[in-house]
């Protein structure tokens, strides 16, 4: 008779038992070739891990064969120049940062605040239980919406506010702060000189002889208007001189905390467009985290007689901070590749300056490279190469700094 | 750069005189300023070509960027359009760094939505306003001056490997790309085509339906009533057209002429013969701009809103782009208009005229070639 296998006999039993049972399907193998399958398995899956790691290390290596050599000063400090020997990225780059950030303040604590109240504070009543679960569902479900649906929800949520207060034009309008505008003349000595305007909504100024101005370094200057035809005078006096006819634009100087609602299609927006594609994560990862908490340390300090509060505050969540950073940090790098929704949101492909307010005009780092990538020129794909590393090198160091923080703050729960 | 039709005496010197050194240069102005002035201007300009750009940030009249004209223009619209403007504003730009420019690429039709909410103030497009358009402006009070810029020519290309097709008329082009219905069905192979072509499937390949290039294409092969064949590859990126031909000997696709530009030796063009002569035309810079390539080289805009010339930045801007329009679209792959029509675009957008060419006072669409549709007697200022 035959050595018999334990395993075997086992589950052998266990058929026996219930013919019907999950293990009926089971093949059942004695001792060589059972290992001989866990050593084929264990083959199956490093070869598997083996060519997801070589896709990857293709791809990075044809990037940085096609971009190192156009990685230069003036891919970091120049604008989205057409001509590829000035073309540079700092712009986007500025905005990516700006409207990262941005989202990071925002969706953090938001974020984080949600998965406590879904995990830490659940309800005891059917009636609350009830409503908890269609928020769960809805935020997994919203995890799974393409971005570019949340591109379309911050066009009429935040770009016109459902055409709440007014619209804005290129010009203005809506409520704003922090704001002053100026009618500007153009002299005849290749001047500008600025007229204050105490009410934007009153029609732009004519030129009167005499009139008062200031100068584009804020000195007070006075006009000279002469009519068509006659002689310009010469020397500095050209400087301030206006033909009859000229005629004034009205432009804006903002402040560095200008703020204006409809929100309009500025940073703001794009911060808070991309808030809504990498909400749902966070609240997951973080709830998850939450929940990795063992229940020992929460039952522990509540014996201690700490409050609900003191338990989240003190306990669970320092105990769940390296999970959840670890979540926001995948969110923040989704969030740093987005595209889609920006690119309906703001749309801009050539911005010649980085943003100096909430509600400035921005481009990000993947809409530049998109669109170096779809022009003709070989020169610009291999500058998209040279901005693809860029945008990796952010992501990574944005990763590394998270990583250490977590290090820091990572305690042994014994 | 020796088409520069407005400049004359000592400011067409000073043109060309600083575009040759490039980026220290001061703009040419259009309004006419007395000789003394531009004699000393052409003096500083010379020193200053010779100091090397010492005072570029100083801002001064006399020969660098001036830093002193502020503001911001906001354009957009279609993405064939843009590297045209976008060369403008960066030049511009380099002219005066202190005024803001941001070019936006939603194409023709969503640049124009934005223009007649007064949101932009310049909107660049592939083709002509057309009449729900022109109305929505009118009724929101904005009047848009329509200023034609450049000539592009649409290309049709073949694989290289593609030994058959010699030349195409436009009816061959149109059961090629036009859908079919039951009783003619949309070709499958090339024989279905023309007598004499092999057996091979025919693989189609267009721009998006968004595009302006779409919808010229559409209107020169089937007019604007039939729709393209819906069984073709279509991509918004012309980089995917380009390797989506070059990829199968059975191809056949359509994009602007910049694109075939930069990929010679992948693709290749096919003649198209032009109805009218009964000749096969390549597209090229001469048969675009003699109008022999017809009908597939189109002209493109920019339209500008009446309410933004007043501003000096603007004025400023446009009599830049369409005194160097010419030199600008070439250099970025696209054919230049005739003189004639530069300065009666410069003409139009002096004197203000606002309206399109290219509707009838019965709103009907106006089609034909530029020279004959960009007319002062064509001009509709209503709807």
């Amino acid at each position: 008779m035959n050595r018999r296998d334990p395993i075997k006999t086992q589950v052998r039993a266990g058929i026996d038992n219930d013919p019907e049972g999950p293990l009926a399907s089971i093949q059942l193998l004695s001792g060589e070739p059972r290992r001989k399958l866990d050593a084929r398995f264990r083959g199956l899956c490093v070869t598997i891990a083996a060519v997801s790691v070589l896709v990857l290390i293709g791809l990075l290596a044809s990037i940085l064969l096609q971009g190192v050599p156009s990685l230069s000063l003036t891919l970091l400090t120049g604008g989205p120049e057409p001509d590829p020997s000035e073309a540079g990225i700092r712009p986007a780059i500025l905005g990516t940062l700006w409207v990262c950030s941005l989202c990071a303040l925002f969706t953090l604590p938001i974020g984080v605040a949600t998965a406590i109240l879904l995990e830490e504070f659940q309800p005891r009543n059917r009636y609350g239980r009830f409503i908890y679960s269609v928020i769960q569902l809805n935020i997994s479900n919203l995890a799974g919406v393409p971005s570019v649906v949340y591109g379309l929800l911050g066009l009429t949520a935040f770009v016109s506010m459902f055409g709440l207060f007014g619209s804005r034009t290129s010009q203005g309008g809506g409520l704003e702060i922090g704001i002053r505008y100026y009618d500007q003349f153009f002299s005849e000595g290749m001047r500008s000189i600025l007229i204050p305007v105490s009410d934007p909504s009153r029609p732009v100024s004519e030129p009167v002889d005499g009139m008062q101005g200031i100068d584009t370094s804020g000195n007070p200057v006075t006009l000279k208007v002469i009519s068509v035809g006659e002689a310009l005078p010469t020397g500095d006096a050209l400087q301030y001189t206006l033909f009859d006819d000229a005629e004034a634009g009205r432009i804006t100087k903002k402040a560095w905390y200008h703020f204006s609602l409809p929100l309009g299609r500025g940073v703001l927006t794009g911060a808070l467009t991309l808030m809504l594609v990498i909400l749902p994560v966070i609240i997951i990862s973080s709830q998850e985290a939450l929940r990795a908490v063992p229940s020992s340390l929460r039952d522990g300090a509540l014996g201690l007689g700490s409050t609900p509060w003191q338990v989240v505050w003190h306990v669970t969540l320092p105990s769940a901070m390296p999970g959840i950073l670890t979540g926001a940090i995948l969110a923040m790098s989704r969030a740093i590749g987005e595209t889609a929704p920006i690119l309906i949101i703001a749309g801009i492909v050539y911005i010649s300056r980085a943003p100096q307010n909430l509600m400035d005009d921005f481009t990000v780092m993947p809409l530049q490279i998109f669109n170096w990538i779809s022009r003709p020129q070989e020169e610009f794909h291999s500058i998209a190469a040279a901005g693809i590393l860029l945008l990796l090198g952010i992501l990574l160091s944005f990763n590394a700094l998270a990583v250490l923080i977590r290090q820091k703050l990572h305690k042994p729960l014994s | 750069m020796n088409q520069l039709p407005f400049s004359e005496g000592p400011q067409a010197i000073s043109v060309t005189l600083s575009l040759s050194i490039g980026r220290c240069m001061r703009r040419d102005r259009t309004r006419s300023v007395i000789g003394s002035f531009q004699v000393v201007s052409l003096i500083a300009l010379v020193a200053f070509a010779f100091s090397g750009c010492a005072n570029r940030e100083g801002g001064q009249s006399d020969g660098t960027a001036n830093t002193e004209l502020q503001g911001k223009i906001d354009i957009d619209g279609s993405s064939t359009v843009f590297p045209i403007t976008e060369a403008a504003a960066s030049r511009f730009r380099k002219l005066y760094p202190n005024v803001n420019i941001n070019v936006g690429v939603s194409g023709t039709g969503g640049g124009f939505k934005r223009f007649t909410r007064g949101e932009t103030d310049i909107s660049d497009a592939s083709r002509p306003i057309d009449a729900s358009e022109f109305a929505a402006a009118f009724e929101a009070g904005i009047k848009a001056i329509e200023l034609p810029i450049a000539y592009d020519g649409l290309t049709l290309v073949v694989h290289p490997e593609n030994d058959w097709v010699d030349q195409l008329t436009i009816d061959e082009i149109r059961k090629i790309y036009a859908s079919g219905d039951d009783r003619s069905p949309a070709p499958k192979f090339w024989s279905d085509v023309r007598a004499g072509f092999p057996a091979r499937a025919i693989e189609p390949f267009a721009p998006g339906t968004d595009s302006g290039t779409f919808d010229y294409f559409r209107e020169v092969t089937v007019g604007s009533k039939q729709s393209l064949r819906s069984d073709m590859s279509t991509s918004e990126d012309d980089n995917v057209l380009v390797t989506g031909v070059a990829g199968s000997p059975g191809s056949i696709g359509f994009f602007g002429a910049a694109y075939f530009e930069e990929n010679k030796t992948k693709i290749r063009a096919v003649p198209i013969v032009n109805p009218e002569t009964g000749k096969a035309v390549l597209p090229s810079a001469d048969t675009i701009k003699s109008g022999e390539y017809s009908p597939m080289s189109r002209p493109v805009f920019i339209y500008i809103n009446s309410k933004s010339i007043a501003r000096p930045e603007v004025k400023l801007f446009v009599n830049y782009f369409l005194t160097h329009a010419a030199e600008i679209s070439s250099a970025v792959g696209y054919q230049p208009i005739p003189a004639e029509l530069y300065q009666h675009a410069q003409a139009n957008f002096t004197g203000r005229k606002t309206g399109t060419h290219y509707l009838t006072a019965e709103g009907e669409k106006r089609s034909g070639a530029l020279l004959e549709v960009f007319q002062e007697q064509n001009l509709q200022e209503a709807p």
